[in-house]
């Protein structure tokens, strides 16, 4: 199976209290924030790893992985740590975020798709800054592929069907797609048992989350190859059709008062915040 | 001048899904912008009930689509058809459940629209229409224009009443389905296990109680009582949901459900930003946990420090004794 898994580097999620909006308002300011892999990424490019390996004996690579990004030079370290857990190759297409938005980002995906052709496109439910949660469904709009998003657990049932649990507000839905096709992953895709190939062992159970590169494959990682296209290459020069204006905090709640014992919050709760 | 079209989502029952009277909402605040009315379309093997119901909404028109591929919704089944009707309109909008976050992007790129999703505001300047969106895991909005001939939104469901009846009967209008693409011929919906519950909908209810991981195995034991006494739904944080304490449905935060009910309470949740940025919309929000540095205190109305698996039932006997 080759398998071409869209990725965004994103300023450090866990610092985003850090992020620094400007009296103006009209944008923000990522300066000084560590920049990482958006983790809905992160674990679309572990799916994509077990899909791709005998489960018994991970280093035996069955098929290949390809990795893409949309982002400025600096990216390809993203890049590189990505081909260093395992990736094959990689693709930058040069751009800014500024430039980009969810139509640009999977009209320049069907492009790189249409080149490489690949049985699975997978990618992150949404990145983490914008949060924006549509490039996957758009890109396989493009493409007229099936789709399922915030995949849960995937198993691949043979060389063209892939049975992919979804996680929706009423429960798990399953849908049995027709390869080729797109995946957006959630959170717990790299569960111990969520993803199998048709090469993993039965019983077969990987660690929690996302692997690590151990160093010498970071080495070898440096001699991967990393092509580079021109958005206006992959793009076709469409425009921007979505502008931000402004941007602003959320309100910030303060801190109540502590109470002693249940019975003084069921008074409270009943009398000062009328919620009973 | 152009109009508003608001796609429904049914439910089991085929009647319409509560979430819909947001999108509703949305598009009536944004309707200055367009000039225009409001239609509704409905999509589902059967549509009679809920177009009837949705009449009542004071809207233009109800558009139905009957099909029997409507059953189990997918978009690849959907999205042609949403996207035919669409044409014309100037704004396309549904509340933004798992259906709705899966279908309207795909709606867009059939329409080479932008896409504004899981809308927390709407406004109008200028003539436009102004979507304010969460963004960096809720830590930042964001007040973004669309600049494509048909614009496409979701809208949060908590952050949007519902809209209320207006009186008389919008008429109804059926249409054809429109062709499906290859897509369609690839996926296959094979079952919903879903998680039946006489409790409310976690995005819907009043009140939610919500547990984290200190719960350990005894999360539902704990929990179910208090929620029981009321009225509530269960919640539960990611850490919880990591363990296997609880369902992956029950996850409140900023990668699970976005809830905003009148009573939150937050039991051995130690407030980790992403669980803050879903729920912190509640009006009253309680904690209990046993370690008083814990973030979660940051933000609550009423703290209790104590040890839950004793505060738990004692809030129970308590509040069932002033029932009594």
């Amino acid at each position: 199976m080759k398998v071409l898994v869209a990725l965004k580097r994103v300023a450090d999620p866990d610092n985003a209290n850090k992020i620094k909006i400007p009296p103006a308002g009209d944008t923000i300011d990522t300066a000084g924030l560590e920049w990482k892999m958006n983790p809905f990424d992160e674990y679309a490019l572990e799916a994509a790893l077990r899909l791709t390996e005998n489960g018994k004996a991970p280093k035996s690579r069955i098929g290949e992985v390809v990795v893409v990004t949309l982002a400025p030079k600096e990216a390809e370290t993203t890049l590189r740590a990505a081909l260093a857990t395992g990736a094959d190759r990689a693709i930058r297409i040069d751009a800014s975020d500024d430039k980009l938005d969810g139509r640009l980002v999977a009209l320049a995906l069907k492009s790189v798709v249409d080149a490489e052709k690949p049985d699975l496109v997978l990618m992150g439910k949404q990145a983490v800054d914008g949060d924006s949660n549509q490039v996957g469904q758009r890109l396989a709009e493009l493409l007229d592929w099936p789709m399922a998003t915030f995949a849960a657990t995937l198993r691949e049932e043979s060389e063209k069907s892939l049975l992919v649990g979804r996680e929706v507000d009423g429960g798990v839905l399953t849908l049995r797609l027709g390869l080729p096709a797109v995946v957006t992953v959630d959170l717990r895709i790299v569960a111990p048992k969520s993803v199998y190939s048709r090469h993993t062992e039965a019983g077969f159970v990987y660690g929690d989350g996302v692997r690590f590169a151990p160093l010498p494959a970071i080495m070898a990682a440096k001699k991967k190859p990393l092509d580079v296209k021109a958005l206006a290459d992959v793009a076709g020069g469409a425009a921007l059709t979505t502008q931000y204006r402004k941007f602003e905090r959320p309100p910030q709640r303060k801190a109540g008062i502590k109470v002693k014992d249940v019975a003084e919050l069921v008074d409270k709760l009943a009398d000062e915040a009328k919620a009973l | 001048m152009a109009d508003a079209l608001v796609v429904a989502e049914l439910g089991e029952d085929g009647k319409p899904k509560k979430a819909t009277l947001s999108a509703l909402s949305f598009a009536k605040a944004a309707l200055p912008a367009l000039g225009g009315s409001l239609a509704i379309l409905v999509l589902g093997d059967k549509t009679a009930d809920a177009a009837a119901e949705l009449a009542r909404y004071g809207a233009s028109k109800v558009v139905t689509c009957e099909d029997p591929a409507f059953k189990n919704y997918t978009a690849e089944q959907f999205a042609p058809t949403v996207a035919a009707v669409a044409k014309g309109y100037g704004l396309v909008v549904a509340t933004a459940t798992s259906q709705g976050k899966d279908l309207m992007p795909r709606v867009a790129a059939r329409l080479d629209a932008a896409f504004a999703g899981d809308c927390s505001g709407v406004s109008v300047e200028g003539g436009a229409i102004v979507y304010k969106r969460p963004m960096f895991a809720g830590n930042a909005f964001g007040s973004c224009t669309l600049s494509t001939p048909i614009q496409v939104a979701t809208a949060r469901q908590s952050e949007f009443s519902a809209a209320e009846p207006a009186g008389g009967s919008s008429p109804v209008e059926s249409v054809a389905k429109a062709p499906v693409g290859e897509a369609a011929a690839r996926v296959q919906f094979v079952g919903l296990d879903s998680v039946k519950s006489e409790r409310p909908e976690l995005t819907d209810a009043k009140v939610v109680v919500s547990g984290g991981r200190a719960l350990k195995e005894r999360f539902k034991e704990v929990l179910e009582p208090l929620a029981d006494a009321l009225g509530a739904a269960i919640g539960a944080s990611r850490a919880a949901v990591d363990a296997g304490y609880a369902p992956g449905d029950y996850q409140v935060g900023q990668t699970g459900k976005i809830v905003a009910p009148a009573l939150y309470l937050a039991i051995g949740i130690s407030g980790a930003i992403q669980h803050i940025a879903g729920m912190k919309g509640s009006k009253v929000i309680v904690a209990i946990n046993k370690d008083a540095e814990a973030p979660i205190f940051q933000i609550a109305d009423y703290g209790l420090v104590a040890d839950l698996f004793q505060a738990v039932p004692a809030l129970v006997a308590e509040l069932n004794k002033r029932r009594a």
